[in-house]
């Protein structure tokens, strides 16, 4: 299942997270115990991967839902390219003549009150909201796993470190601390680096996410740690460094690459949130969050299709995420297949 | 083989088209029940051809590795198995087939007139409610005029029966507060709570220790003493069995390979599994100093590609190959004695072969497979 | 279960000062008391002195303590803006916002746990993965949007389309201005519930759903099918009463984060709570509003999720006699 928005409910989509269920609320299955690839061994882990994709393969809807990504990724990438329009076309009579026309086949989803192609500006904000969620999940999954290994690997006080510390991530609500650091750091210079407003939002959402991952990945290390595998690298004199990277790091994929999607979802949610409530991506750069706060006002006028649009493809994306990230997650680990 | 199966009672049909109604008084008749599973990677076939009976005051043991099928047939019987099993053959209880009934009438015999005990009683106990609770809704069920008090005196009395100290308090303990060999006790007071015809127990000793092991079995014998009920004791240890049953059924790969009195299964073994695992069994009167025990070599066979010919012959010992024992299926047929069944080819050869003989040639074997990993055993 | 809850009683102390602390720290860093001010004519002569009567000159800890010690008293300050005491504006926010989060629990606890426990016991049919594919939209449904929409959907056009003298519900605050009714109540609280429901119903149901067809592949269920009770009892009974336990504990931790969570629903709908609060204070830089807030709820949240730890115990007895 999808991570929850941080949206209403960021207290608790972080508690459910922080138990180790991060993929899924409702299997209390803990993730630890669902990787069981051999001690990698070359033709066995092949196997295990052709099983993946075989198990994946199956699920039609997560398929679906990947060529959906994939689909979007490419349009918004080429976005310059397949653009109907200009981005911000002049200001001429021409352009405002076309002004507040709905959906029609000149312009598919309309036209703003500034004569500006619908489309063409989804697209564009597309480009900002895709990548946000993009490079938030990798650098929180980048940070997340090397502090989640750390901690499953030495456990003692690394481990309760890390415990603490996401502890108490959890007893602030989230959306009201990401706005204030959002409003308190914007235009402030951060280790001699002066952020624009989306740089400091995927710095922010992935300093916030990194713990996700990180508990992840403990959990899957600590009962890793315990297998035989493990124990027989450790007595021929393997190092610390190779069985976390060799053997145990391997058999975290599953659950490291589950997570890293939802977090692309839940990262596109938070940021068109935040950018809604004006604490996000600010114009003139557009996101699909602020073209919904500047459309807000559409909304019982007959222009409210430009409410309709945005709203939609932030939907469908973090849907499409969703989905796959189920079905991942199904592929990985038959078992839960609730 | 030529013999006549005239006369008596405990008589199963050849591996013939199964008879529609049972032989003489048995309450409970098996008729080649099949049953099988959808997986992802094939059909699994979980019970491959079971017939067996069961008579009133009888203890049938049915003795097997895991996946051989015995836990499988059982849950047919009661009806337990999930919707997604495909199940053909007969189930006669009493001469009603149970699998054409309707749901609505078995409801009615589960539990009264067929009742099972679980392997692993924490897990088979409701945690959320009181023992006590537990053993009355058995009762309130089949008896829906009975009042309360009514009702709690006989599950008192019932845990009395089954020897649970002072049940009076224990009555409304929770399962967690219950010892082990309490908790299978109380599981065993709730399935004979009706007084059931056919009471059938699923590894009943399975998860306790050995001394807590004879305690329960103690139960099961004292409770046939009262309910005259026919017994179903599944288990893989053949020793279970050994001194509580009347007859033994010995199951691999969802077949019967060998069914018989108590002592033809012990005494006159005629298949080679059933001499496999007997060898496997330690014994403190012979060969006990520094004698290894023997094991089946190789593992239980998968249930989705069963070996060719007679399923066993890929671990047997005396296995001709590749004619006829990896290209026909043995049938169950009758050897020597009245009742005395066994699927193996040359079931008659076996009356030369000595238990002892099989050790001696064990301990050779075992010199050639002494580094196999051990979980290749035998025991589960 | 008395030492249970007294320990979990005293973790959660060290917690809520470790919070405070870095909430304090925080709520320093991110926002400036002065800030206003600072775009006052006579800045250059007015900052340093205010500076010194809000102690804002002395050290970081200093400051902590002196404000942590009136916060404890009682004693939370003035709002910059409305010059109202912090205290009681948070009470009556709060009241307001408790409305929201008692009819969103209670409408979307039923249809979750309708949802789960028929999806259970029909799993793979048409219905279960209708619900599934409803809970999957739910999950991934940005908010604030789905307000928009309700608001579109759900007043604008039914009031075109039948020709309405006024809508059926009602989207800014809590009752009209001279109309104290139930009915006004009702037709302000539907569209805010529904949005803050969606996410908690999805939630919810999904949850339950796995706990239930986790507790239905248990053993105990097998046992009660073999006594011979009803698979509506089996399910209603024996499932249920099991499966309600962890729905239960993950319950009362949403609920905790709501009281600090609605910040959109009450934004968009004007409801005048704890969200808009908030929402308010921070855009109008009135730090003293924010830093109270922050604490009050973060003791919610810490306090729901020992109530969850509480309940876990109440609800299953291998916890509570242990």
């Amino acid at each position: 299942m999808a991570i929850r928005n941080t949206e209403e409910l960021s207290g608790r989509s972080a508690a459910a997270v922080a138990s180790g269920a991060i993929a899924d609320l409702g299997d209390h299955h803990d993730p630890t115990t669902d990787f069981q690839l051999p001690p990698g061994s070359e033709p066995e882990a092949r196997s295990q991967w052709q099983l993946f994709w075989r198990r994946f393969f199956r699920h039609k809807v997560a398929v679906a839902a990947g060529l959906v990504l994939i689909a979007l990724y490419l349009a918004v990438i080429f976005a310059p390219q397949i653009a109907p329009y200009e981005l911000n076309p002049r200001l001429d009579a021409a352009t405002l003549l076309q002004a507040r026309h709905g959906p029609s086949g000149k312009h598919w989803m309309g036209t703003d009150e500034l004569g500006r192609d619908q489309m063409t500006r989804i697209l564009f904000a597309g480009r900002i909201s895709l990548m946000i969620g993009l490079i938030v999940a990798l650098v929180s999954t980048a940070l997340g796993t090397a502090v989640g290994a750390l901690a499953g690997f030495y456990g003692k006080w690394v481990d309760q470190m890390l415990m603490r510390v996401t502890d108490l991530f959890l007893v602030v609500p989230g959306l009201a601390v990401l706005m204030m650091a959002q409003k308190g750091l914007a235009g402030k210079q951060i280790l001699g680096h002066r952020f624009s407003s989306q740089g400091l939002i995927i710095l922010i959402l992935s300093f916030l996410y990194w713990q996700y991952i990180a508990r992840v990945v403990r959990g899957v290390f600590l009962s890793l740690k315990e297998r035989e595998f493990v124990e027989a690298a450790r007595a021929s004199g393997a190092s610390s460094f190779r069985i976390i990277t060799r053997h145990m790091l391997p058999n975290t994929i599953g659950p490291i690459a589950v997570n890293t999607t939802l977090v692309v979802g839940l990262a596109i949610l938070t940021e068109s949130t935040l950018s809604f409530l004006g604490f996000g991506v600010q114009p003139p750069t557009v996101s699909w969050g602020n073209m919904l706060a500047q459309s807000e006002g559409a909304v019982g006028t007959p222009q409210a299709y430009l409410v309709y649009f945005p709203g939609l493809a932030i939907l469908l994306t973090v849907l499409a995420v969703n989905f796959l990230g189920d079905g991942m997650r199904d592929a990985f680990d038959p078992q839960s297949h609730h | 083989m030529t013999d006549t199966p005239m006369g008596d009672a405990r008589v199963l049909p050849d591996d013939r088209p199964s008879p529609t109604t049972p032989v003489g008084d048995a309450v409970l008749s098996v008729r080649d029940l099949h049953v099988s599973f959808p997986t992802d990677d094939g059909m699994v076939k979980a019970v491959d051809g079971v017939s067996y009976d069961v008579f009133e005051n009888e203890v049938l043991g049915i003795v097997g590795e895991s996946g051989s099928g015995k836990s499988v047939s059982s849950m047919a019987v009661l009806g337990l198995l999930p919707p997604s099993a495909q199940i053909t053959g007969q189930i006669l209880y009493r001469g009603t087939d149970l699998l054409a009934l309707r749901e609505k009438d078995k409801l009615k015999l589960r539990g009264s007139k067929l009742a099972m005990v679980f392997q692993d009683a924490l897990a088979a106990l409701n945690p959320v409610f009181t023992v006590g609770g537990q053993i009355a809704e058995a009762i309130r069920i089949h008896n829906p005029d009975w009042h309360r008090a009514q009702v709690r005196e006989r599950t008192i009395a019932l845990l009395d029966l089954v020897g649970i100290p002072n049940p009076a308090a224990r009555v409304d303990q929770y399962p967690h507060e219950y010892s082990g060999g309490m908790r299978q006790r109380a599981m065993i007071a709730m399935a004979i709570s009706n007084d059931p015809d056919v009471l059938i127990a699923d590894e009943p000793t399975t998860a306790l220790d050995v001394t807590i092991q004879a305690q329960v079995l103690e139960v099961i014998e004292r409770v046939q003493d009262r309910t005259n009920s026919a017994i179903i004791l599944i288990t893989h240890d053949l020793g279970v069995v050994a001194g509580v049953a009347d007859r033994v059924m010995v199951m691999y790969a969802g077949r019967p390979a060998e069914i018989g009195t108590v002592d033809e299964i012990f005494y006159e073994t005629r298949h080679p599994y059933t001499l496999g695992l007997m060898a496997s069994l330690p014994r403190l009167d012979e060969n006990s100093d520094g004698a290894r025990l023997h094991r089946i070599k190789g593992q239980p066979p998968s249930l989705i590609f069963v070996p060719t010919g007679c399923p066993f012959h890929p671990r047997c010992e005396f296995a001709r190959l590749p004619e006829p024992c990896s290209t026909e299926i043995p049938p169950l047929r009758q050897i020597d004695t009245v009742g005395h069944r066994s699927a193996c080819h040359f079931a008659e050869d076996l009356r030369e072969v000595g238990r002892k003989d099989l050790l001696m040639s064990a301990e050779e074997s075992m010199a050639a497979t002494v580094a196999e990993d051990p979980a290749h055993g035998v025991a589960e | 279960m008395l030492t249970f809850i007294v320990r979990r009683l005293a973790y959660s102390i060290p917690v809520i000062i470790i919070a405070s602390a870095l909430v304090f720290g925080f709520t320093r860093a991110t926002t400036d008391p002065l800030a206003r001010l600072a775009q006052s004519r006579d800045a250059a002569e007015l900052l340093p002195r205010e500076r010194h009567r809000l102690g804002l000159d002395k050290p970081l800890v200093t400051q902590y303590t002196r404000w942590a010690k009136d916060f404890v008293r009682g004693d939370w300050g003035q709002s910059f803006i409305s010059r109202r005491d912090v205290k009681s504006e948070i009470r009556d926010k709060l009241g307001n916002t408790v409305q929201l989060i008692f009819w969103g629990i209670l409408f979307s606890a039923s249809i979750a746990i309708a949802v789960g426990v028929y999806s259970a016991a029909r799993q793979y049919s048409a219905l279960d993965y209708t619900f599934t594919g409803l809970s999957f939209l739910g999950l991934s449904m940005p908010v604030f949007w789905f307000a928009l929409m309700a608001i579109q959907f759900l007043i604008y056009e039914p009031t075109v389309l039948f020709h309405l003298k006024q809508p059926i519900f009602l989207s800014v605050g809590l009752h009209s201005a001279n109309d104290h009714s139930l009915v006004d109540y009702l037709r302000h609280l539907t569209l805010p519930v529904l949005t803050l429901s969606v996410q908690l119903v999805a939630g919810w149901s999904r949850y339950q759903r796995s706990s239930m067809l986790d507790v239905m592949s248990s053993d105990y269920i097998r046992t009660a099918k073999a006594k011979g009770v009803t698979r509506r009892k089996v399910l209603l009974k024996h499932g249920l009463r099991n499966a309600l336990i962890p729905l239960t504990t993950v319950m009362a931790i949403d609920i905790g984060a709501l009281f600090g969570g609605l910040i959109i629903t009450e934004h968009i709908f004007a409801w005048p709570g704890m969200g808009r609060l908030f929402f308010d204070a921070l855009l109008s830089g009135d730090t003293n509003m924010v830093l109270p807030w922050l604490m009050v709820t973060a003791v919610f949240i810490i306090g729901f999720n020992l109530l969850a730890d509480v309940l876990y115990g109440v609800l299953d007895p291998r916890i509570r006699l242990s």
